[in-house]
């Protein structure tokens, strides 16, 4: 395995007085696709919305591609051009065309000029399936189109890890197989990601491993062959007795 | 297998559909709603009556004083409005250099009809026209004493020129500011919160006469020997400073129902605060507040009158003062004074009204709009 492009080390996190994230301690490799589950409250989406500093830790360290997270500014841009995330919500900029949501970033933020940006932004709504949506507003698209924006629109920054947060559980039934498509190609094409999810068959597909959180804490990571027919902790065999 | 074909969709029944199935629906659905529909019929034509014979068949129209105006049954007395008409418009300005505020008038409106029309282009130059280079013109052009324009003192303005003046920069200076007292109301930084707070519930908790009495009776006092300015441009900023808490307040209403999901999704694509804040919160935001943005500008406009307690002649001031004319003194002066006033002022509100619906349907980005 090649040097960590994510280090996180006894990192612990708290809302308030509510202590969330109990000592991670996790390492992921370049191109490593990894798939976090658990109940919910367990802490998975903010592990992972910590990765980009959406939320700020109080102890351990954080270290994206070399950068450790702390509370300086410029550190934090550099890590988000890197880090493309997709929301449960897609949280799509209803006031701007599709095509508008994928250049928002080349544009403002990496200062591309505008003919490249909505080159870039059209290459990858061709690679998502939704190439003849892209003046269309978002309200327009139904969910599973919103979704795959949101993961054009991520990809538009060129990141080099991306993270998903429940990405197919607002959707109808109907819709998560073009958006969990989308995503097993992403992982072929070598992307680094971590996807907070319940499909367990995107994880047994795709997934190098699987980690599983309870309260806060890591409670068994493993290669899904394993994860999924020999869970090892008691904790991890009731949750996915419920799920699968 | 078998496959599924949809029944093909047919017309609507004929009588529910086209101008007898809306009335039918509407107007008359129930015993009740047609004994409604035809009172209120009854009731509006009786009012176009009341209101067509006051203001046309008994109104008098030409003439040159009073006795015009003194029929036995005497409708309007339009020959007072047409004898006085320069008064309204101008007030005390010297009939010799009305012209620069007829100038005034027309650069505004050839700055404003263009901007206002979503289609037409070439909105950067438009808006460095209308904020750069007008308020100078017009600063210029109104009060003069540069360029070999005679100048006019403050004090000889009045009528639509001041309700204008004052209107104008209350709507153009509450805006920005309004917004940065919400931003600033909403900001992490205590100091700034505790600042924009304290101003806005200040400016919120005293009524405009007060606020323009300190401006015009009580600034003077704080202010060195010496430094004294004009009535108006303290007026102009009571009046901006007013309706700015005003609209800080409508603009949080906005910023407060955009979701939290549009600046997670903003931060993780690397915006920083002011510029998701100018690309993503503010153009849903005001968007959503134009309404409340729009009521405030019409609240505004009508508030101008408020400026005769200091002294300052707006439209509805001059009228008053013109009704002490004698040689107008007619029963109906008094009427047809206050119906011009009010139907000027509700022709600027109603266009503000109607300008405003037309830009909520324009944003619409939900899927029967854009």
């Amino acid at each position: 395995m090649s040097d960590p492009v994510i280090r996180i080390n006894k990192m612990n996190k708290w809302f308030g007085n509510f202590h969330v994230l109990r000592d991670i301690n996790l390492n992921v490799a370049a191109g490593e696709k990894i798939v976090i589950c658990g109940p919910s409250g367990s802490g998975k989406s903010t592990l992972i919305r910590c990765i980009n500093r959406l939320e700020a830790h109080q102890e351990g360290e954080i270290e994206v591609e070399g950068i450790t997270l702390d509370g300086s500014l410029k550190n934090l841009e550099d890590i988000r051009s890197n880090v493309g995330m997709v929301f449960q919500q897609f949280n799509l900029f209803p006031h701007m065309t599709v095509l508008e949501n994928c250049t928002l970033s080349p544009i403002w933020v990496q200062q591309k000029p505008k003919a490249e940006a909505e080159k870039l932004a059209r290459e990858l709504l061709a690679r998502v399936r939704i190439p003849d949506q892209a003046d269309k507003y978002p309200g327009q698209l139904s969910g599973g189109q919103q979704q795959r924006v949101a993961i054009a629109r991520a990809l538009c920054m060129n990141p080099r890890i991306m993270l998903f947060d429940e990405p197919t559980s607002a959707l109808d039934p109907e819709m998560i197989k073009e958006v969990l498509d989308v995503m097993v190609e992403l992982a072929e094409e070598g992307m680094t990601m971590l996807c907070v999810t319940h499909e367990m068959g995107f994880a047994r597909q795709v997934a190098d491993r699987v980690i599983f959180m309870d309260e806060g804490e890591i409670v068994e990571e493993n290669a899904p062959e394993a994860f999924f027919s020999n869970p090892e902790n008691e904790r991890t065999q009731l949750f996915l007795s419920q799920v699968l | 297998m078998t496959g599924f074909t949809p029944t093909p969709a047919r017309p609507a029944p004929a009588n529910t559909v086209g101008f007898v199935g809306w009335a039918r629906e509407n107007l008359f659905a129930t015993k009740l709603d047609s004994l409604l529909t035809v009172l209120a019929i009854t009731l509006i034509l009786y009012v176009m009556k009341v209101v067509f014979g006051w203001a046309v068949i008994d109104a008098s129209f030409s003439g040159s004083d009073r006795t015009a105006c003194l029929k036995d049954v005497q409708g309007a007395c339009w020959p007072f409005i047409e004898a006085k008409f320069g008064q309204f418009i101008y007030g005390r300005y010297p009939d010799a250099e009305r012209w620069r505020v007829d100038l005034v008038f027309a650069a505004g409106l050839i700055g404003l009809v263009p901007m206002l029309m979503p289609n037409v282009g070439h909105k950067r130059a438009n808006m460095i026209f209308l904020l750069g280079f007008y308020p100078v013109f017009a600063f210029i052009m109104l009060t003069g004493g540069v360029l070999g324009l005679a100048a006019v003192d403050t004090t000889d303005w009045g009528g639509l020129l001041v309700t204008l003046v004052v209107a104008v920069t209350g709507i153009v200076a509450s805006l920005p500011l309004g917004i940065l007292l919400a931003l600033g109301r909403r900001s992490d930084l205590p100091i700034v919160r505790a600042l924009c707070i304290g101003f806005i519930e200040i400016f919120r908790g005293v009524p405009l006469i007060t606020v323009l009495f300190m401006a015009s009776v009580m600034l003077p006092l704080f202010l060195p020997d010496g430094v004294n300015f004009d009535k108006l441009v303290r007026c102009l900023i009571g009046v901006a400073l007013f309706s700015s808490a005003y609209m800080a307040e409508v603009v949080r209403g906005g910023l407060q129902a955009i979701p939290k999901g549009q600046y997670e999704a903003a931060a993780a694509l690397g915006l920083s605060y002011w510029k998701t804040t100018r690309l993503i919160i503010l153009p849903q935001a005001l968007k959503l507040v134009i309404p409340g943005i729009v009521n405030t500008f019409i609240g505004l406009f009508k508030d101008t009158t408020l400026v005769l307690i200091v002294g300052l002649f707006d439209l509805l001031g001059i009228v008053q003062l013109h009704f002490t004319d004698a040689s107008w003194a007619t029963p109906e002066t008094h009427i047809t004074g206050y119906v011009f006033a009010g139907a000027v002022f509700w022709l600027f509100c109603f266009a503000m009204s109607r300008y405003s619906i037309f830009m909520e349907n324009h944003l619409s980005t939900d899927r029967n709009g854009s």
